[in-house]
């Protein structure tokens, strides 16, 4: 049906996207590969306006026109602290989409006055029943009734089924992350009683509402499917915990790459397949690779907060003592020290202090103090979100440490200033094995000579526990919102 | 019914490609790489305009529509975001990295094309 030169550019897409995929694997051919990726995707669009018979195609320009300038816009103007949850909602979208596809394709059929003959197992796509009754179907050639039978056969019903649920789930999934990152709802996992019934409930009803789909080829059940389907995406969503929503995100992505896949057999186009199957595939990975870097599982992640051991706990300020100091102190402290580390945190970017904290850095140094900054892998709201907040602010790379490489050092460091972060240098994964995020790999800030942390208040951090370090005896709070306690403390340093 | 059997086979052979392509990626390149990869699976922008394509009357027409906008967003504004995050780690390499800025220099912007 698509002419052959259009599947071999279709096959250079394909490759664009595993190419792309290689690149973003590694720092130095990151860009390049994400322009590839890009490139790729420029030919897959452009080739299929030429090569299928596209009707409406000013319409279909002007939603392409209004689709690219909002995507650019939003993604251009996202302050980089909020772009978690942009990725979310574009993630989203494109769940929302592959359903929108699917459910169309599904419908086609039955708009011709097709309908699928009875039998569960009947796959003979020859085998159909015609309604004499809808003349307008009488236009359509033997091949396109061939085609539109294809659709009604188990095989391409399952792939409509399985598109329609996930990207489903996938779309309402991500619009609850995006809400909880951006804060419009509490980022604290919501449960109710029997949740899990009902979660569970509304996933038997699922698969039952897919199989009666499948069998019947119904449009109207398809509809409640997808409904049902955006049901379960927030049900999965709503117990999951601030800290652990970043990897429903990989997760909910590599959903929409199977939705996007099992679309592309159902359309039998074999880029989607691939593409979609690629995303399916690699966001399993990165899912998983995400999760062990929180020293978590992916199925304590999503069904923790039923068992009671998600990221919990109260969010309510403690009225325990802790030593406080103002920033003359603390600026003595470190102009004295000869080994300072940085532990920044998300509140370092939610307060638009990475240039401050540099500016601080610099002056130390011009002293003639070693700093580093730790990075702690999921410093900040996602993997590796920190590194790209410090890049931000032109902080050189030589000065960000891994893990290992920090907690080196701050076994020798006079001080660590933990500026913004809580959970990532929370003894209490190491310590006890009741807290929810017992286990995750730790900064160990408690082994520098003193702590400071500059904190807004008492509060917890993003995982809604309580930080034993902050009543060590070794630490000192420094209360005030980051960029301001920064600033005070670089005019201290100024003054010394 | 061989249509489908080939096109199986395609799905088995990219789910290996996709596990082995990203087996080994340092978490520094996490979020980058699930925008990339989020940004990909955008080209669902294909189904949605060959759907709108066909579409025959007003009612699908806007579904399909409201599909090419949704589908559009996700492939530009992904590539675009992962664009603007990798920006920022451009000119600070690790000083052992060798300067190839060059190669990426040569395909400007294309993703706002689309």
């Amino acid at each position: 049906m698509i002419p052959v030169w259009a599947q071999v550019c279709y096959v250079v897409a394909a490759v664009c996207f595993i190419l792309a995929l290689k690149g973003l694997s590694s720092p130095k051919s990151a860009r390049r590969g994400n322009l590839i990726g890009a490139f790729g995707a420029l030919l897959a669009v452009v080739v299929t306006f030429i090569a299928y018979d596209i009707d409406n195609l000013g319409w279909i320009l002007a939603a392409v026109a209004v689709g690219a300038i909002g995507g650019a816009w939003g993604a251009r103007r996202v302050a980089m602290t909020a772009m978690p949850q942009l990725v979310a909602l574009f993630n989203g979208v494109g769940g929302g989409a592959a359903a929108l596809v699917a459910l169309l394709e599904l419908s086609e059929p039955a708009r011709a006055g097709l309908v699928k003959p009875d039998g569960f197992f009947n796959n003979d796509a020859g085998w159909f029943a015609y309604s004499p009754l809808n003349d307008e179907s009488g236009g359509h050639s033997l091949e396109e009734l061939e085609r539109l039978a294809q659709l009604l056969t188990t095989g391409t019903l399952t792939a409509t089924a399985f598109t329609i649920l996930i990207g489903a789930v996938s779309f309402s999934g991500s619009v609850i992350t995006f809400l909880k990152l951006q804060e419009l709802m509490t980022g604290r996992p919501i449960t109710f009683p029997g949740g899990p019934f009902v979660f569970g409930g509304v996933l038997v009803a699922a698969l039952g509402l897919g199989v009666w789909t499948v069998a019947t080829g119904s449009v109207t059940l398809a509809i409640i499917l997808a409904i049902v389907g955006l049901l379960a995406g927030v049900l999965l969503v709503l117990p999951v915990g601030g800290a652990d929503v970043p990897i429903v995100i990989s997760l909910l992505n590599a959903f929409t790459g199977l939705a996007v896949a099992a679309g592309g057999y159902v359309l039998e186009n074999a880029l989607l397949l691939v593409a979609g199957t690629l995303v399916g595939a690699s966001g399993t990975i990165l899912t998983r690779a995400m999760a062990r870097a929180m020293g978590r599982s992916v199925s304590s992640i999503l069904f923790g907060a039923f068992k009671g051991g998600s990221t919990a706990g109260g969010g309510e300020a403690s009225d325990r003592p802790v030593r406080s100091a103002g920033p003359d102190d603390v600026a003595i402290m470190l102009a004295y020290a000869r080994r300072v580390i940085v532990v920044p945190g998300y509140g370092l970017a939610v307060a638009q202090a990475q240039h401050t904290i540099r500016e601080l850095v610099d002056l130390l140094e011009k002293r003639g103090v070693e700093v580093g900054y730790a990075i702690h892998p999921v410093a900040g709201r996602m993997p590796g979100h920190m590194n790209v907040l410090l890049a931000e602010a032109n902080v050189p790379y030589e000065q960000l440490l891994e893990m290992d490489t920090a907690n080196g050092q701050l076994r020798t460091a006079d001080v660590a200033l933990v500026v913004g972060a809580n959970d990532v240098v929370n003894p209490a994964a190491r310590t006890s094995p009741g807290s929810p995020i017992y286990g995750m790999p730790i900064l160990d800030a408690d082994h520098a000579g003193a702590i400071v942390f500059l904190k807004r208040s008492m509060r917890p951090g993003f995982a809604g526990i309580e930080n034993e370090l902050l009543f060590d005896p070794k630490t000192t709070l420094l209360f005030g919102d980051a960029k301001a306690s920064l600033t005070a403390l670089v005019t201290a340093l100024k003054s010394l | 019914m061989t249509e489908g059997v080939a096109l199986l086979t395609v799905f088995v052979l990219a789910v290996f490609v996709g596990f082995e392509v990203v087996s080994k990626v340092s978490s520094t390149l996490h979020t980058p790489l699930m925008s990339g990869a989020n940004a990909i699976h955008g080209v669902i922008l294909v189904g949605s305009v060959i759907v709108a394509g066909t579409a025959d009357e007003a009612g699908v027409l806007v579904v399909a529509l409201i599909a090419v906008v949704l589908a559009t967003l996700n492939l530009v504004g992904g590539f675009v975001v992962t664009d603007r995050m990798l920006e920022m780690f451009g000119g600070k390499r690790p000083p052992d990295a060798p300067a190839q800025s060059s190669a990426s220099a040569q395909l400007p912007a294309k993703e706002g094309g689309e």
